[in-house]
């Protein structure tokens, strides 16, 4: 078991040095020139060239990946363009909203998709079956703006039961949590939706095999072969989809984001890259680097929870 | 106990109607599509760093008013030298900082001296240009001194880039903007809302709100319900888009077309061939079909035709969009006379906004009828201003120039249009150093016909401002002379 931790380990340290030199040569090539952009177009040259001078954008390329690189070590990521307030406190602003906002819609959308994929495995080819598949089948097709914006026009705009966008912070949790509902059911109906069906067939497979058979043979409950037994080997499947889907949840929200305006991470990132705010595109990506990174360290770990076989390799 | 509930039901009842009769609501959210990247204005162009503080936390010597004119702010009154070269300011007395320090000549000296300095960050710099030096009279007095007489120097000095900050405060501004205006800055929730409150200690006529919060609304969709909500109860610019109908209809909202000062133009590389034959850009004038841009790339429809780069709500306007009505034939014929009947290809650089992605295609329908085949290139903001304000590096481009009245910028030399006209340059000139307004006019006018006449750019239309905002509320600005949600005067009447 150690050895597998510290290979893993290893493979995910590899990993983040390798992004860090991509993500800073992909984002050094971008055109457009931050001062131009902070000062607009009717900025005199002089003026253009002290603030260039005192971003440090005047340095090497190569002296300010090290920079860049050696401070994010030991936890300092530089300080934004734009903003001109550290990227650390940024990053940290907006975590305090995306990832609740992904802790919600993943539950939520375990709680809807697990049983429901076990239920319609366990039902393979009957009626109800094939209306939670094709349900699901809708909620993978329906684009997630839209139902957002259906959320919105019923619960905000005709029942006034929740803020129509916007976040209020944490100082009142209860508003908080009221201003992120919208948002994570509009994320998780098609995260369930993907994750019902991929619950379904891994399901399926296992429901296929001897074992089940014998278990069932032998006068097992229907119940308990499907959740103790079948349900255990099913899991690594729907284990890699999760951690997928929890890792796109952190960031690729750009679009609830925008529609219910608030302030998360992936806005954080879009207005960033508009803004040539390389500075915090470079912190956020890498963020969202180490998190991947993070996320498939903890679900190979699980891996091996569930398939014992797993921690002899 | 019934009646003792009875009696504190009735109680319940009259303190809210009371409240209701006797105090009206005196916050008010806003909403804003852009986020400013600080809120220093002295040190960047973004907008939305004066839609949020101009006029509000931070003040000018002078500053501008709603229709554009220039009123006295920090200065209550000055005097001009018969040279109009020197300018003496008088300044108001008991003013303080929002930190509690005064404010006095000192600060008027520290802010434009650091404006004008050598390793200055502002984005306006040629706005103290004429500046030669800044002399504290006394505390109350503030001479300043022009290498040269500067017809808009009060003007100037009204901009959002031209407030007076104090020099113990100036470094932390893009934080936490300190200024003498009669709000003061409270707190910025990043990417969600900037809120101002109410300056208890202010100078000057105290304001009715005592609270104001900008919330950051970036996607239209989003804006129309959090106006229905009621979560926002003003959008001074509004991207309604299609929506727009159902909020008119609406009549808890008052909807205000207003003007601005953008002029939305078709850039033209006047060097790049062929566009630096004349008969070339007459002919593309002729092809524009404004009427059809206006009604498919303007948002809603509201656009104002111009014939110059010139405001229609500037008093010194005149409308030259005749100059070269639309004619396809008279355009076909032009471009016969440049030799080029068999038409050319050209490329488009469109920048994000819809205005100009929209404009960009019914503009290349459009000269496709007399032989101009254009590439469309969608660029980024980053992009657009390196290749094609920066490099010049394109043959047409559309964009709005949203600086107020910068007619003046066809004459410099370096421009990314490439224009040169030494006769258009010496009415730039005689403009900058004349002061009458009546004569400012009139040379006002002859740079506009000068840049018709030359056809320079398309001139297409002058974007519109779609203000919607509670019917109960007053005092909100109809139209933008500059960039501003100017809060002084808002309140709500019931």
């Amino acid at each position: 078991m150690t050895a597998y931790l510290f290979k893993r380990l290893a493979i995910a340290l590899a990993t983040l040095i390798v992004a860090s030199v991509v993500v800073f040569a992909v984002l050094e090539v971008l055109p457009g020139d931050p001062a131009r952009i902070m000062l607009g177009m009717n900025a005199s040259p002089e003026a253009l060239e002290s603030l260039r001078e005192q971003m440090g954008m005047n340095q090497p390329l190569i002296t300010r990946y090290l920079n860049w690189i050696s401070g994010m070590a030991i936890g300092d990521f530089g300080r934004s363009y734009t903003y001109s307030s550290p990227v650390i406190e940024l990053i940290a602003e907006r975590i305090t909203v995306s990832l609740p906002l992904a802790i919600m819609s993943l539950l939520l959308s375990t709680i809807i998709a697990i049983p429901v994929g076990i239920f319609a495995a366990s039902r393979r080819g009957k009626l109800a079956d094939t209306i939670s598949m094709g349900a699901a089948q809708v909620g993978v097709a329906v684009p997630n703006f839209w139902f957002a914006l259906l959320l919105i026009y019923i619960f905000a705009v005709a029942l006034r039961l929740v803020p129509a966008g916007g976040f209020p912070g944490w100082g009142d949790w209860w508003q908080a949590l009221k201003a992120l509902i919208l948002p994570a059911v509009a994320l998780a109906l098609p995260q369930a939706a993907i994750l019902a069906r991929v619950t379904r067939s891994a399901m399926l497979d296992v429901l296929g095999e001897d074992y089940i058979r014998t278990a069932h043979a032998k006068g097992m409950p229907r119940h308990i072969v499907l959740w103790r037994h079948a349900l255990r080997n099913a899991m690594i499947p729907v284990l890699t989809v999760l951690g997928l889907q929890f890792a796109f949840l952190l960031a690729g929200t750009i679009i609830i984001e925008n529609v219910f305006y608030l302030p998360g991470l992936g806005r954080l990132v879009f207005q960033a890259i508009t803004q040539r705010d390389l500075i915090v595109v470079e912190g956020v990506v890498m963020l969202l680097v180490a998190s991947v990174v993070a996320v498939n360290l903890i679900v190979d770990l699980l891996y091996a929870v569930v398939d014992p076989r797993l921690r002899a390799r | 106990m019934g009646s003792f509930k009875s009696i504190l039901g009735a109680t319940a009842i009259l303190l809210a109607t009371s409240t209701a009769v006797f105090a009206a609501r005196t916050d008010l959210v806003l909403g804003l599509v852009l986020e400013p990247p600080h809120l220093d204005p002295t040190a960047g162009a973004a907008a939305a760093i004066d839609e949020v503080v101009y006029a509000n936390v931070f003040e000018g010597l002078t500053r501008i008013g709603p229709n554009g004119e220039v009123e006295p702010a920090l200065a209550e009154s000055w005097e001009v030298s018969d040279d109009g070269k020197t300018y003496t300011f008088k300044l108001h007395d008991g003013v303080k900082f929002h930190d509690g320090s005064s404010f006095d000549a000192e600060d008027v000296k520290f802010s434009l001296d650091r404006a004008r300095a050598a390793d200055s960050t502002n984005a306006q710099k040629v706005l103290f240009e004429a500046i030669e030096n800044v002399e504290v009279v006394d505390p109350q007095t503030v001479k300043v001194t022009l290498s040269r007489p500067q017809g808009a120097f009060l003007y100037n000095m009204g901009w959002g880039d031209a407030v007076i900050v104090a020099p113990e405060s100036a470094d932390g501004n893009k934080e936490k903007p300190i200024g003498t205006g009669p709000f003061k800055f409270q707190n910025w929730a990043k990417g969600s809302s900037i809120t101002i409150v109410k300056n208890p200690d202010y100078w000057g006529e105290p304001v009715a709100l005592e609270k104001a919060e900008f919330r950051i609304i970036p996607d239209a969709a989003a804006a129309i319900p959090a106006m229905l909500s009621g979560d926002v109860q003003a959008f001074p610019n509004m991207p309604a888009g299609d929506a727009l109908p159902q909020i008119q209809a609406d009549p808890r909202f008052e909807v205000v077309i207003g003007a601005t000062e953008g002029e939305t133009i078709l850039s033209t590389n006047n060097k790049k061939e062929p566009f630096d034959n004349l008969k070339v850009r007459q002919a593309i004038a002729h092809a524009l079909d404004r009427d059809a841009i206006i009604a498919g790339a303007s948002e809603g429809g509201y656009g104002v035709p111009i014939g110059s780069h010139f405001s229609p709500a500037n008093e010194a306007y005149v409308d030259l969009t005749d100059t070269y009505p639309h004619d396809v034939e008279k355009a076909k014929e032009l471009m016969k006379e440049a030799g080029l009947e068999n038409g050319f290809k050209a490329t488009i650089k469109l920048p994000p906004p819809s205005y100009a992605r929209q404009g960009g295609e019914i503009i290349a329908s459009q000269l496709r009828e007399i032989g101009i085949e254009l590439e469309i290139i969608p660029v980024e903001w980053a992009q657009w201003l390196e290749q094609v304000f920066t490099n010049k590096d394109y043959d047409l481009s559309i964009v709005s120039h949203t600086e107020p009245n910068d007619i003046e910028i066809y004459s410099r030399p370096d421009y990314y249009f490439n224009y040169q006209n030494p006769e258009f340059n010496k009415v730039i000139e005689e403009l900058d150093t004349t002061t009458d307004q009546a004569k400012r006019n009139e040379l006002y006018k002859q740079a506009q016909t000068i840049l018709a006449k030359d056809a320079v750019n398309g001139f297409l239309f002058e974007l519109p401002k779609i203000g919607v905002w509670d019917a109960k509320l007053e005092g909100m600005w109809e139209n933008s002379p500059v960039q501003a949600n100017d809060l002084t005067a808002v309140k709500w009447t019931e």
